[in-house]
Formats: C-alpha cells, structure tokens, sequence
C-alpha cells in the first residue's frame, strides 16, 4: 500500500527587478507569499535577463524606469524567452498609457509605487492565483 | 504664474509615498516664494526636469534623519549614504509619476537625478522666483522646491 506524500506546497521562483536597492529589498523582505520563493534580483534589464536565463523563474517583479534595458523591453523579451512568465509591473509611472504598453508587451499586473505590504501581497497573490 | 492646481499635483505626490509607503501621514506647511537668491536645501535632493505647459524643476530635499526614519518604517536596517539616495529618488520618482498621470500631456517629467552631500547645489531656471513647501512629518520637515516658467 502506497504511503500518503506529505503535503507540498508547489513552489514558484521569482525574480525581482528594479534599479533601487531599496525597492528590491522591500519586495524580497516583505512578500509573504508561502508558494515564492526568490532565486534572484537584478538592477536592469540587461542583468535581469541574464539571471533569467541562469534560475528560470517562473514569476518577475519589474519596475519600467531603469537604465541600460527599460522594463517595458526587458518583459517583451523574457516573454519570448518564456511566455508562460508572470510578470508584474511595479512602477511609480501611475498613467493609463504605461500600463497598456507593458501589458500589451505580455505583463501581466501592474501595482503602483510606492505601494504597503498588503498591496504588495495582494498583487503577487492575484498574479499567481489567476495563473 | 503657477497654478494651484499644478502646486497640488507635486505636493500630492510627495505625501502619498509617506502616507502609502511608511503608513504614516505628512502634513503640508504653508507655502512661501524664495525673493533672494536660491533657497537652503538639505542634505538629500530627488530632482525632476520639467517641460511643455511649464519648464523648470521640482526637487524634494530631505534632511538625512527623516530619510533615515523613513526606511526604518519601511523595515530597512540599511540607512547607509547609497540607500538614503535611493529613497530620495525613489520619492521624486513618485512624484514624477504622479504629475505625469494627472496633469498629463501638458507636461513631460525628466527620470528623476538625485543630488546629495555637503555643499550640494540644485540648479534652478533663471530669473524664476522658487516656491518652497515644507513636508512635516514625524519631528523633520523636508521642503518641495517648485521652481517653473
């Protein structure tokens, strides 16, 4: 007779993305979501496709305003690397029009800056469940 | 002359991100104009360009301890000289967003710069007389420095 598996929980890896230390350390310390787990961060697009590359993660925070690769370019092409990535825009740039570039781009959320934690949690908890 | 309206969308987007960010409200001080000269500004300046219907800039100057606060409500132990620079770009970046989103196409908003340290100077527009907001909050105040044609 087979044994009963334990319970797990599955898991999903993220990658945080934004050019402010500060802003990556808040989303890595104050996500609470049981089901992420944080593979990398990065502080452009650039590197952020190249730790993409190397951990696979299967959701990414992105702010749009960075140097060397803005964001809106960096999820168009980390969707055609992955197109089944979740993506979730985190951004001080709060007009209608970035919102649709980025999600015509394949995002798939889009959270405000500067946002609590509970708006934090609630954005990542929304972008997983509706995968 | 500035419109009230334009002053409001700069001070709105600066005490949101105390409110939002540190769950703790600023308070707006009452506005006066800079007659003589360029106004004191503190140790840590997040500066956005602005062009179209106005043009000039906009610099949120932050003393050391309430950006050092600041990230403490954030649960930031790191209050080093590069993380205090990050807040107080990461404030003007709010602001810029948020001009961009209400006043809109009357206006294009620079990516923010941040000016910081000892002797520091924020270059103003010529022959324009700035209008300087106190933020309260907590026991510091920060001052927005609105300086547009």
């Amino acid at each position: 007779m087979a044994r009963n598996a334990p319970f797990l929980t599955p898991q999903l890896k993220l990658l945080i993305v934004d050019d402010s230390n500060v802003i990556r350390r808040r989303i890595e310390r104050s996500q609470q979501i049981e089901q992420l787990q944080v593979v990398g961060v990065a502080s452009n697009g650039v590197e952020a496709i190249e730790i993409f590359r190397q951990t696979d993660p299967d959701v990414v925070t992105m702010d749009i305003t960075m140097p060397r690769m803005d964001g809106i370019e960096c999820v168009e092409q980390l969707v055609a690397m992955k197109p089944q990535v979740l993506i979730l825009i985190v951004s001080a740039l709060a007009d209608k029009a970035t919102a649709v570039e980025a999600m015509a781009k394949g995002a798939n959320g889009f959270l405000n800056k500067p946002f609590s934690d509970r708006q934090l949690n609630e954005a990542l908890a929304e972008l997983i469940g509706g995968a | 002359m500035l419109e009230e309206q334009d002053i409001r969308a700069f001070v709105y987007g600066t005490t949101r991100y105390f409110e939002v960010a540190a769950q703790q409200a600023a308070t707006v001080g009452s506005p006066y104009l800079v007659t003589e000269g360029a106004p004191d500004i503190h140790d840590y300046n997040g500066v956005i360009a602005v062009s179209g219907r106005r043009n000039g800039i906009v610099c949120f100057s932050a003393p050391r301890g309430m950006l050092t606060v600041l990230l403490m409500k954030m649960n930031e132990s790191n209050v080093s000289h590069e993380y205090l620079c990050d807040l107080v770009g990461e404030v003007a970046n709010t602001i810029a967003g948020t001009v961009r989103r209400d006043l809109g196409k009357d206006f294009a908003i620079s990516v923010p710069t941040v000016v910081a340290g000892a002797g520091n100077a924020v270059e103003l527009p010529v022959g324009e007389r700035p209008v300087v907001i106190p933020i309260n909050w907590r026991s510091h105040v920060a001052k927005l420095v609105v300086c547009l044609r």
